[in-house]
């Protein structure tokens, strides 16, 4: 019996912490639409504004960081990037990393 | 074993199970229903196109537009000022199709909640599960007894939803003499588009600075200043148009002697060659007039975290008809972002699941001073639990610090996103 239940605390401290970075596991699809305003649906750009589908989430933080600090100049970016927090950001990342670019590069 | 711990077995596993259905399967899997969503502008089309996509066709998707195209009013001041062609700022809603979104082009006449049902003008009867209203704003021309008659809103434009009158105004301005006033009057805030009138004293300047040099842009405030982009237009306004454009606060428009073009205030009469009267606004009468709770008789209230009224279960509003949260702008970008939280919360709704409890919402809104400079202003807006709205976040966002060409070519490249966001 004693076992059984351990078992089962286990089990549910186990999903417990596996889900517990996102309640809703649609929160980083959510915070990425944000940004398909400018950049294109799922990161995809319509032109003029760089997309973001495909781009690596190493490459994009950083970007994000140095738009942050100032180290890359922006006209908007440096503004907006300060709106959202690290976690956030860490799962926009997360979601564009795993998009397909449509019709290469604009 | 007692009964109370075989109980609390269960409810673990239970929990264990949701916690797995929710937490580390895909929310939304297996969304089913009918939506039906009314108005084809930047909220509307937005939903429509990411309720189809986010529930991979699962939930079978109705556009109900009057219009047979999407025309923005961002950019139309470009058009007025001679700029831009009204085909530049219209596109079709034959995207939409590839997402399998049947689009009607009909009138919704009224709202039956309880039935859960629309009535069309041409169309009959349509039924829904869930209802997406983004009806835009409508003006509350009992304000202004002069603008009463349809010959009087053909004579006297606002130019305030693009389309025929964004073409119209481009005529008017065209036949007026060099030397001729150009007045426009601005209502109260909150109203559509918080920077638009000033970008179209800027845009209407422009024009006839090249055209009419010697005509006059006279803006009628009925705020106390600026509403929006205060620093940046005044300095556009003195380097670009000084002695052209003449700004006068808390000048509000009490009627409008239509035959004389006259605007009439508290204390003068304003006669003018070309009259643009921006009326006082509230939200689009499907939503004003179908029992939806309003704020201050004007704008409806909703649930921010599924964009429902607070009010009428099963009916989301978005964009400009809803009751604003701080700071939060009556603008296009805004309510596209209205409607992706609208359709991510009905997509878990219509499959069982609660809502995200952290969404967020962001603006950018650009500003033409001439044909190429622009500038912009920017806000980030996180769900805040505690005030049960989105909030602005402080240190982020902000304002250009002067008009650029490179903003130009954003604001161009923005519009042209934005609409594929919408429309492809």
């Amino acid at each position: 019996m004693k076992k059984k239940l351990a078992g089962t605390a286990l089990l549910w401290l186990g999903l417990s912490m596996a889900c517990a970075q996102a309640a809703d596991p649609n929160l980083g699809r959510n915070l990425a639409a944000t940004c398909a305003n400018c950049h294109g649906t799922d990161g995809n750009s319509a032109g003029g504004i760089p997309g973001l589908a495909g781009m690596s989430k190493a490459k994009m933080l950083g970007l994000i960081n140095e738009f942050r600090s100032g180290a890359k100049p922006a006209t908007i970016m440096h503004q907006l990037s300060k709106g959202y927090t690290d976690s956030q950001l860490d799962l926009i990342a997360d979601y564009f990393a795993s998009r397909t670019p449509v019709g290469g590069a604009k | 074993m007692s009964a109370a711990r075989r109980g609390f077995i269960k409810g673990t596993l239970g929990l264990s199970a949701m916690a797995a259905l929710y937490g580390c399967a895909g929310a939304g899997k297996g969304a089913k229903g009918h939506v039906v969503v009314v108005g084809g502008g930047y909220g509307g089309a937005t939903a429509a196109k990411y309720i189809s996509m986010w529930s991979e066709g699962g939930i079978r998707v109705t556009l109900v537009e009057r219009n047979a195209a999407f025309v923005s009013c961002p950019i139309s001041n470009l058009v007025i000022a001679g700029e831009k062609q009204l085909s530049d700022i219209t596109i079709g809603y034959e995207g939409l199709a590839k997402y399998g979104i049947t689009v009607v082009q009909d009138e919704v006449t009224a709202v039956d909640a309880e039935k859960r049902m629309i009535r069309l003008a041409r169309g009959g009867d349509l039924a829904y599960d869930r209802l997406v209203l983004s009806p835009g704003v409508d003006f509350m021309y009992e304000s202004l007894p002069g603008m009463a008659s349809a010959a009087a809103k053909e004579s006297i434009l606002h130019a305030w939803k693009a389309g025929p009158q964004t073409v119209a105004l481009r005529k008017q301005l065209e036949a007026m003499p060099d030397g001729g006033v150009f007045a426009m009057t601005i209502p109260k805030a909150p109203y559509r588009c918080p920077p638009g009138p000033y970008e179209r004293a800027c845009m209407v300047a422009h024009y006839l600075k090249q055209a009419k040099p010697k005509s006059k842009v006279l803006v009628l405030d009925a705020n106390e200043d600026i509403v929006s982009k205060k620093g940046l237009f005044t300095k556009a306004w003195a380097d670009n148009y000084k002695g052209m454009i003449e700004y006068r606060p808390q000048s509000e428009l009490r009627d409008v002697d239509v035959g004389n073009r006259t605007a009439i205030l508290e204390f003068e009469q304003v006669k003018a060659s070309v009259l643009n009267v921006v009326p006082p606004q509230r939200a689009g009468d499907i939503a004003a007039k179908s029992g939806l709770k309003l704020i201050n008789n004007r704008w409806v209230d909703v649930n921010w975290l599924t964009m429902e009224s607070t009010s009428t279960p099963n009916i989301h509003v978005l964009g400009d008809a809803i009751f604003p949260a701080p700071t939060m702008p009556k603008s296009g970008h805004m309510a596209n972002q209205h409607a992706k939280v609208a359709a991510a919360a009905i997509i878990n709704l219509m499959s069982g699941q609660p809502p995200s409890d952290a969404p967020l919402v962001m603006n950018t809104c650009y500003s033409f001073v001439d044909a190429t400079n622009v500038v912009h202003v920017a806000s980030v807006h996180p769900y805040d639990a505690a005030t049960k709205q989105p909030q602005p976040v402080k240190g982020a966002g902000g304002l250009s610090a002067a008009p650029t060409e490179m903003e130009g070519k954003y604001a161009l490249a923005w519009a042209r996103n934005i609409w594929a966001d919408m429309l492809t």
